[in-house]
């Protein structure tokens, strides 16, 4: 027995999209508390000291502490983080949401910083269904 | 009595108080934005609101995952300007009004919204960015604020029309306030943005001009537009925008567009801004009937 499943939702065919619902939520609880607690200058840097050791303190999963580490920022999407605690994390390594966004969908800074300032990323390249996306790579 | 006199619609952008405070608003980049929001901050400078109700979202800083409140009120005398992992924003202290917001919340739960009720929390970009592009960088923001937080992280955010609802049971809460109060509701967050993910830095300008247009030609389809068309057509970050429709539902019939600037981007966002006066107050200042 696999326990119970939750109905496939309306919002799982928007392609690059991870919507943070009530079981990812459930899933990321205790990495988004990790994420939270970075909001203090102290735990910032007690964390950049030792990563491993400060990651112990919290009932993460494995495989959110090693994407932690890896700085993995899709994956940690994929395991329950949201992105707004995940730009704690980016801040602690001085970095700015938009380096964190740029690395999220394979670019580099600048050139996503291009893409933003040419008027963003455009809908019409397959990005409104899955279906339509896999036809345009 | 107290009154609603206008609704400032406007994003909220982290790096948009960062170019602020690092001196940085006459750069290229950054100089088109704020020359977008100088008549905002006349018209602000004009009106002088004693009180803003600010509808925003905090972004996992006065509430962590512990307890996700659909829509809470500040309650407190001030609020201190949170660290949300890069310092905080050197920015005025945020004064509340107690009094005040604990009557709209007594009014607000009896006409059947559960308003969760906060003494003692920060405020982050959501709330002071707002108030940067509206006031400036004074040495203490000339307004009284009362902060209502609705959840838009954890999926679902409230339906625009709950939150569409929510503005008119404000209306209504702010008038049987006896005191001469002008009070100004901000609407914030949006325009379509996604910060996450393969598909991050979505802009759609079509479609937040349509949603710019309606707020006054035809609120009643924002009204119905479902989670799904917010998230799919405008970006993950885009639901922010049914807090725009609070902002909306305070202002009456026949409310009035007096000013728009919409601009792409600001770092991954699309901004718009809107300021819409109430017909009452419209006809009062301009000495003319409303459209």
């Amino acid at each position: 027995m696999s326990g119970p499943k939750p109905k496939p939702n309306e919002y799982d065919d928007i392609p690059g999209t991870i919507v943070f619902d009530a079981q990812r939520a459930r899933k990321g609880y205790h990495l988004n508390q990790f994420l939270y607690s970075l909001m203090k200058a102290e735990n910032r840097k007690e964390f950049l000291s030792d990563e491993r050791k400060y990651l112990d303190k919290f009932p993460m999963l494995e495989e959110q502490k090693v994407a932690v580490m890896a700085r993995d920022w899709n994956t940690l999407l994929d395991l329950g983080g949201v992105s707004y605690a995940l730009a704690k994390l980016a801040f602690t390594d001085e970095h700015s949401y938009q380096y964190m966004a740029a690395e999220m969908c394979g670019m580099t800074q600048q050139g996503y910083a291009d893409m933003m300032i040419a008027g963003g990323r455009s809908l019409d390249d397959g990005w409104r269904f899955k279906h339509e996306r896999e036809g345009k790579k | 009595m107290a009154k609603i006199v206008a609704g400032f619609g406007t994003s909220h952008t982290p790096a948009i108080g960062a170019a602020l405070d690092l001196g940085k608003k006459d750069e290229p980049y950054w100089a088109p934005l704020f020359k977008g929001y100088e008549p905002a901050k006349q018209w602000m400078d004009e009106v002088k609101p004693d009180v803003v109700i600010m509808v925003y979202n905090d972004h996992v800083n006065a509430f962590d995952f512990k307890i996700i409140p659909t829509f809470a009120i500040g309650c407190a005398d001030e609020f201190g300007i949170a660290d949300e992992g890069w310092g905080a924003r050197p920015v005025p202290v945020v004064k509340g009004y107690p009094e005040f917001a604990s009557h709209l919340v007594q009014s607000l739960v009896l006409d059947e919204f559960d308003i969760t009720i906060v003494n003692d929390m920060e405020v982050d970009h959501g709330l002071t960015v707002p108030m940067s592009l509206a006031f400036g960088q004074p040495d203490a923001w000339p307004a009284r604020v009362i902060p209502l937080s609705v959840n838009v992280i954890q999926y679902p955010a409230p339906t625009g029309n709950r939150c569409y609802n929510l503005g008119k049971a404000i209306k209504k809460a702010v008038e049987s306030w006896d005191e001469d109060l002008k009070v100004v509701i901000f609407g914030t967050g949006g325009m379509s943005h996604q910060i996450q993910h393969e598909r991050a830095g979505l802009i759609n300008k079509p479609w937040d001009t349509a949603f710019l247009d309606d707020l006054t030609a035809n609120p009643q389809r924002l009204v119905e537009m479902k989670p799904l068309e917010y998230l799919r057509e405008a970006g993950n970050e885009a639901i922010e925008l049914v807090m725009w429709l609070t902002m909306r539902g305070a202002l009456g019939d026949d409310a009035q567009e007096v000013y728009r600037f919409y601009h792409v981007p600001a770092s991954s966002t699309g901004v718009g801004h809107i300021i819409i006066e109430t017909k009452d107050f419209y006809e009062e200042r301009h000495g003319k009937k409303a459209a």
